[in-house]
């Protein structure tokens, strides 16, 4: 669906349903984040199901990601308080609706920031691919900089485990490795960099973590590169309600590379959280 | 991206999209000769249905070993993804079926595989897609052709029959100019010899038939999308941006930021036209992509050796194989292809169509056939088989001559089939 922010236009993929009638049921709306050069399109399976089983559903694309225009948001609390507000303009009930926000690498920090500074509006958060620090490595840093074909490169190379999935996004024939590719040199010059420096640049994790009281799931996959599951020790030593997933055979492409792995840790929890958190308030 | 910063192509051709079976460890990948998959639960069956979830149903849609194929040739080709289809022909009648109606326009190069002209020229005209052919070498050619309901530029890497390069650079810039795609008939070069995605063009085809699959034994077709293509901000695809209603009203570019018309292709095309590949063809066309490599550079090595051999020969009046200074097309042959020109060219051979018929039928090695890419050599005699109804005028009109032959060089001893091709001269020579 689209819409606008502050007279911008901004895209949310609703996964085929309409999240306004899901809302009817009291459940709190899943609001997908995509990393860094992504958009919703990451999300499109999980997003998709949820959405056929009864869950509002709104897969944004951020600010200068995919269909929404820039500029691009400063950082990650910027990002976060976009998120609250686009769920609200989408979903059209004046007030913040209460949201699970889904977050992958870069869109887990918004996630986390979103959790701590909204709990009004976060009702749980699912934290996919996460870490903190996510400190953006300088030999990334230099390249996004200085050469972008070349981190896009490096990126794909780093955020994949395999040659091969079964199944893959968004179903068998797809590479996952090239869509992943393509993906990224849809966003415009520039955002590469920018995202990496947010990612780097984010000093609040531990604080907010600290603030976060709603429940929270962590997916990591096993295998990945960018941000190996033991980097989140800390992190989620600051979050001591989390529940972790490890993702055998993933890597940071969690969703993309195992979709239905992500699926069942998704939905597993969700169908587990207690009432108080999915029935309307 | 380059090579080197993935996987080498002769590594890709190996293992892109295959691992050892999950049930078994079996290394090779399995013939998964099923018709349908079972559902572990009506949950299940839903969510695949309704592509919530990947997964396979039924093989005209999608099967285990045939995907195996097109992660395959995706890789090769650095493609989002890949269709495999029944045969060549099928591939680019699915892409263009997924991207054209009644009403809309084609750009072709008039340089075709005879199959695809007859497609363009005759059959889709009936059903309302009009193609306009030109000079695959002239850009000022190619824009003067397009109109406002043109979707879809196309040539073949290599040109039937006189081996014309495409300018794919050229002529993508002019399709993007357009906001249209370019389509690319691979067959001659496969991914060894070019990726075309590295030149501009957005979608290529392969008769898998050919050089993929390598010995002769099975057809089939391969259709792969680069992604590059900016479908929405074409705005001339609502096949892809606006709502089917064939499918649940759902906009395939919303699903897939970069691959919707694999999407729609495999949800509409595969499930209606149902033109799918069978697991067992794959299987045979994956063996040979494992060996894609090693083949091709054989391929084209015979192929030099007896095109060195035609080209200085008395009774030869012209070789077209854009490695020669005498082709049009060598410079740019040089830049697009480094790696050579592939194994399939024609000559002319001093001499009416009746030496020309001596010529084939004394040869022992070469086989009289109508096909190309197989690992034995292959001759056939345009004059007397594919346009045998045709006078002289009208051949030289087609660019073919009535002792003209065309050659598909395997992979035998190159002395050999050069003592095979002097027992046609012999033979020619005694009318």
């Amino acid at each position: 669906m689209r819409f606008e922010i502050d007279g911008r236009a901004a895209y949310a993929y609703t996964g085929g349903k309409s999240p306004q009638a899901a809302l009817t049921a009291g459940r709190p709306a899943l609001v997908f984040v995509h990393g860094a050069l992504h958009d919703h399109s990451v999300w499109i399976l999980q997003s998709r199901y949820l959405a056929h089983h009864g869950w509002p559903v709104l897969a944004l694309d951020l600010p200068g990601h995919g269909r929404s225009v820039g500029p691009l948001l400063p950082d990650i609390e910027a990002m976060a308080d976009w998120m609250v507000r686009a769920a609200t303009v989408a979903i059209g009930s004046g007030a913040a609706p209460r949201i699970i926000p889904v977050g992958h690498s870069m869109g887990s920090l918004v996630a986390l920031d979103a959790a701590a500074r909204h709990p009004g509006v976060v009702a749980a958060a699912c934290l996919v691919a996460t870490t903190f620090p996510m400190k953006v490595s300088e030999a990334l840093l230099a390249a996004a900089r200085d050469d972008e074909a070349r981190a896009l490169d490096m990126i794909n190379l780093w955020s994949h485990s395999r040659l091969d999935h079964r199944p893959g996004t968004p179903g068998p024939g797809f590479s996952v490795f090239v869509q992943n590719r393509r993906l990224m040199e849809r966003q415009p010059p520039g955002t590469v960099l920018h995202d990496f420096q947010a990612c780097n640049a984010y000093a609040a994790g531990l604080q907010r973590a600290d603030a976060v009281k709603c429940p929270v799931l962590v997916v990591q996959g096993a295998r990945d590169l960018m941000v190996p599951p033991k980097s989140a020790r800390t992190l989620l030593e600051h979050l001591p309600q989390s529940q972790t997933v490890i993702v055998p055979d993933a890597g940071h492409a969690v969703m993309t590379e195992s979709p239905d792995r992500m699926l069942e840790a998704l939905a597993g929890w969700l169908g587990a959280l207690p009432a108080a958190v999915t029935q309307s308030q | 991206m380059t090579q080197r910063d993935f996987y080498g192509l002769d590594t890709l051709a190996l293992h892109a999209g295959a691992l050892p079976d999950a049930q078994t460890g079996a290394r090779a990948t399995p013939i998964y000769l099923s018709t349908a998959f079972v559902f572990p639960d009506s949950d299940r069956a839903a969510a695949l249905f309704n592509m919530e979830r990947a997964g396979h149903v039924y093989s005209r849609i999608s099967n285990p070993t045939v995907a195996v194929l097109e992660e395959r040739i995706a890789a090769l080709e650095a493609g989002v993804g890949a269709i495999a289809t029944a045969s060549g022909q099928a591939a680019l009648h699915l892409a263009i079926a997924t991207l054209a109606g009644a009403g809309s326009h084609i750009v072709a190069s008039s340089s075709l595989y005879g199959g695809s002209h007859n497609l363009l020229h005759y059959t889709l005209r009936r059903f309302g897609i009009d193609t306009t052919f030109v000079d695959a070498r002239n850009p000022d050619a190619w824009r003067a052709a397009l109109r406002p309901n043109t979707r879809l530029l196309f040539g073949e890497t290599l040109g039937n029959p006189g081996l014309d390069v495409l300018d794919i650079p050229t002529v993508s810039a002019i399709a993007h100019e357009h906001r249209v795609p370019l389509l690319v008939d691979s067959t001659f070069t496969t991914p060894w010899l070019i990726r075309p995605f590295e030149h501009g063009a957005d979608l290529v085809y392969h008769s898998a038939t050919k050089f993929l699959c390598g010995h002769g034994t099975v057809i089939g077709g391969l259709l792969v999308d680069s992604g590059r293509f900016d479908w929405e901000a074409s705005g001339k695809f609502p096949e892809l941006t606006e709502p089917y209603e064939g499918f649940h009203g759902m906009v395939f570019a919303e699903e897939s930021t970069v691959a919707p018309l694999l999407l729609r292709a495999r949800r509409e095309g595969l499930r209606d036209f149902g033109a799918c590949l069978s697991p067992m063809n794959a299987f045979q066309i994956l063996q040979g992509i494992e060996t894609l490599p090693l083949r091709m550079q054989r391929h084209v090595d015979n192929a030099r050796r007896i095109v060195q051999f035609l080209a200085s020969h008395p009774m030869v009046e012209r070789v077209a194989y854009p490695e020669l200074d005498s082709h049009p097309d060598h410079a740019l042959a040089a830049k697009l292809l480094p790696r050579g020109c592939g194994a399939v060219f024609s000559f002319d051979l001093k001499g009416d169509r009746a030496a020309g018929r001596r010529f084939v039928e004394s040869l022992t090695l070469f086989s009289h056939l109508a096909n190309v890419g197989d690992a034995r050599s292959l001759v056939i005699h345009p004059a007397s088989t594919t346009h045998f109804r045709m006078d002289a005028a009208a051949l030289a009109a087609a660019g073919i001559g009535e002792a003209t032959l065309r050659l598909s060089v395997g992979l035998e001893d190159p002395d050999d089939l050069v003592e095979d091709l002097k027992r046609g001269f012999r033979a020619a020579q005694k009318g």
